[in-house]
């Protein structure tokens, strides 16, 4: 027999979604990658879509493209004109540009409105095999389920609403395995802390991370979207989940998901993209799960984080490069090298953003909030990922249970994780938070100081008013 | 769109030192709150400029002109902000050198023409000794050739190929070559599962 089947060549999930998007090859080695999905939002769009109009061009597939506002936001109320005349000026904008180039936007009167990252997911329009793009490093978020989302600058928004394309060099892939048993009190984002830990601020630069291992395998969608999103954080363009049950449990029914029969064939779909056995890897790195503890930032970056339990790096303790880095650290956040991080106070406890303002992010934080009550003199603000979010959280009372604590809820967007909107740090506070970034300023002060951690860790701190380790609390 | 070939940038250099400088700090998120990028350059690292009390390179006498900025790691990690190389574009920089970046910033400067090249730890570290200590002198960065030449001397830098050709090739600005493909687009859209077996 001639006719002998050739095994195809085992890839990875990331290998094969490239292929299935791949247009053309592109001088030097890149590829003109086709988009599956594009969302939108009111920040890093609005050049874009003036760059689009000086060169007379349509958008491509207005179909493919989905917008919100998210960054902007106010989320005290977020009735129409908003105070800020900028953020005001912002929105106008996006809903100009939706509708001159029909695009669905999915605003505060859609009740659909939210993080873009939240939206993405919860509307079903995130699915696996599918390569993602948005004007936001957290694009990394929908890797969770098993798509390739890449965050992208202004020019290549344009370039995507323009061509439906990117013109990218192929990315290695790095697995990262992780076994063992989540501890009590230890969470998603104490995984993805730990990862960033180990490989460092830029360790995944040239990659794209897939996370796998029993750990990641027993996460509900939430939490893997959780250690996703900070992909980038550890300095990796994107990071996946391979599709499963989980995965495919969380579509059924969604508005966007396909629906009936065809959601069986998508199903079909889905699990044929997930990396094959024998797929090589350019790099595999394993963490074991089980002896992680809830983890707190220290510095000014997110790989400078330890357990609770753990006293603060003395700079001349670190690696030699490290060392600079530390110091100038310590210096910002005004905290000592040698001291425990726990007990150190805070001023203010942020509970929210695309990393953590999901509905299992809420009830996780309600259930430390309803232990107690918010210690005087800490501000407080604790907001939901979307309005679909809200409506669930205050449908199960999680509302209440906050503000009966002394929490503020609030309104859903982006927040005080960086802090375009009113949220923003004063002067030098300390932010217990439950964002992605630790950067100095980021919070809306330039002296602002933040410490990240769980949404349940963030609560603990507001209820004691300095950190604590959440086991001592549960 | 331009089809401007970009093979090298020389002139006047600024050192910026410290590992991996986010884009927060470049661009401040409050600054952002604009529909054009024209205002970006006014605000270019502003606390950190406010902390040093005058005392921030972008401060300094000696380096004003300088159209190369020297850094160190993982520099631009972060958000994905395009309005960071827009601020530092108009400050005056039209090349970067450094011990890496992250690579949404560096896509976001090759997109604007801006070359991002790394050096060697102890090549980078020999150039800024250099520059700090001449400010005046003239740093080459030679894409094509794939170096960075000062009064250090000739050093070797890295940039990926697919970079370097879309400077040389004067793609640098995708939205004509990504147009170009045509008709493929659409093929390569229709041949998608999820858009043509079981579309919403």
């Amino acid at each position: 027999m001639l006719s002998c089947a050739v095994m195809p060549k085992p890839r990875t999930l990331f290998e094969k979604v490239w292929d299935a998007h791949r247009v053309r090859e592109l001088p030097g080695g890149q590829v003109q990658l086709f988009v599956g999905l594009h969302l939108v939002h009111e920040v890093t769009s609005p050049q874009a879509f003036a760059m689009l109009r000086e060169l007379g061009l349509p958008v491509r597939f207005p179909e493919r493209t989905c917008a919100t506002v998210d960054h902007i936001i106010p989320t005290d109320s977020q009735a129409r004109p908003f105070s800020d005349e900028l953020a005001e000026a912002m929105m106008g904008e996006l809903e100009r540009n939706c509708r001159e180039h029909g695009i669905r936007l999915l605003d505060t009167a859609s009740g659909e409105q939210g993080i873009v990252h939240v939206i993405g997911p919860e509307q079903g329009l995130t699915q696996p095999g599918m390569t993602i793009a948005c004007g936001d490093s957290h694009t990394a978020t929908h890797g969770a389920f098993g798509a390739i989302a890449f965050g992208i600058g202004t020019s290549q928004v344009r370039d995507v609403l323009a061509s439906q394309c990117l013109a990218l060099a192929p990315l290695r892939v790095r697995r990262i395995d992780v076994s063992g048993k989540l501890a009590t009190g230890v969470y998603a984002k104490d995984v993805i802390l730990s990862i960033i830990r180990k490989l460092g601020v830029d360790g995944g630069v040239g990659y794209a991370y897939e996370y796998a291992g029993p750990a990641i395998e027993a996460m509900s969608l939430e939490e893997r979207m959780t250690v996703c999103n900070m992909s980038v954080e550890g300095g990796a363009r994107c990071g996946y989940v391979n599709p499963d049950e989980t995965t495919f449990d969380y579509l059924r029914g969604r508005p966007k998901a396909p629906q009936g029969e065809a959601f069986e064939r998508a199903v079909q779909w889905w699990r044929s993209t997930a990396s094959d056995p024998g797929a090589h890897y350019d790099d595999v790195v394993a963490l074991d799960s089980s002896a992680i503890a809830p983890s707190v930032t220290w510095g000014i970056n997110p790989g400078q984080n330890l357990g609770v339990d753990e006293n603060i790096p003395r700079p001349a303790e670190l690696p030699e490069a490290q060392q600079a880095s530390a110091a100038e650290a310590l210096e910002y956040m005004k905290l000592g090298g040698g001291d425990p991080i726990a007990g150190t106070p805070i001023s203010v406890a942020f509970i929210g953003s695309c990393t953590n303002g999901r509905l299992s992010d809420l009830r996780e934080a309600a259930r430390v909030a309803q232990t107690g009550h918010v210690a005087k003199g800490v501000r407080t603000l604790v907001v939901p990922g979307s309005q679909e979010v809200a409506r669930q959280a205050i449908a199960e009372g999680l509302d209440e249970v906050f503000r009966a604590a002394g929490f503020d809820w609030r309104e859903p967007g982006c927040s005080m994780c960086l802090a375009m909107n009113p949220d923003k740090l004063a002067g030098d506070e300390i932010c217990a938070s439950s964002s992605n970034r630790n950067f100095k300023g980021r919070q809306g002060s330039p002296q602002g100081r933040t410490l990240l951690m769980s949404p349940a860790m963030v609560a603990a701190a507001a209820l004691k008013g300095k950190v604590v380790d959440l086991r001592e609390v549960l | 769109m331009a089809e401007r070939r970009i093979d090298s940038v020389s002139g006047g250099a600024c050192v910026i030192r410290g590992d991996d400088i986010d884009t927060d700090r470049i661009i401040p998120a409050r600054y952002m709150k604009e529909v054009t990028f024209d205002s970006m350059g006014e605000h270019a690292f502003e606390d950190d400029r406010a902390a040093a009390k005058g005392d921030h390179p972008l401060d300094a006498e000696r380096y004003q002109n300088a159209a190369i900025l020297v850094v160190g790691q993982n520099f631009g990690c972060g958000s994905s902000r395009e309005h960071a190389p827009q601020a530092l574009l108009r400050v005056g920089f039209r090349a970067f050198v450094g011990g890496s970046f992250a690579e949404i910033f560096a896509g976001n400067c090759t997109a604007l023409g801006l070359p991002c090249v790394t050096l060697a730890k102890r090549d980078l570290d020999a150039l800024m000794d250099s520059v700090e200590l001449d400010p005046t002198q003239e740093v080459g960065v030679d894409v094509e050739a794939r170096t960075v030449t000062s009064r250090a001397g000739v050093m070797t830098a890295g940039v990926p190929e697919g970079t370097r050709t879309q400077l040389l090739d004067g793609t640098w600005d995708a939205t004509a070559q990504l147009l170009s493909a045509g008709s493929a687009i659409e093929d390569t859209a229709a041949a998608l599962p999820y858009l043509r077996d079981f579309a919403e």
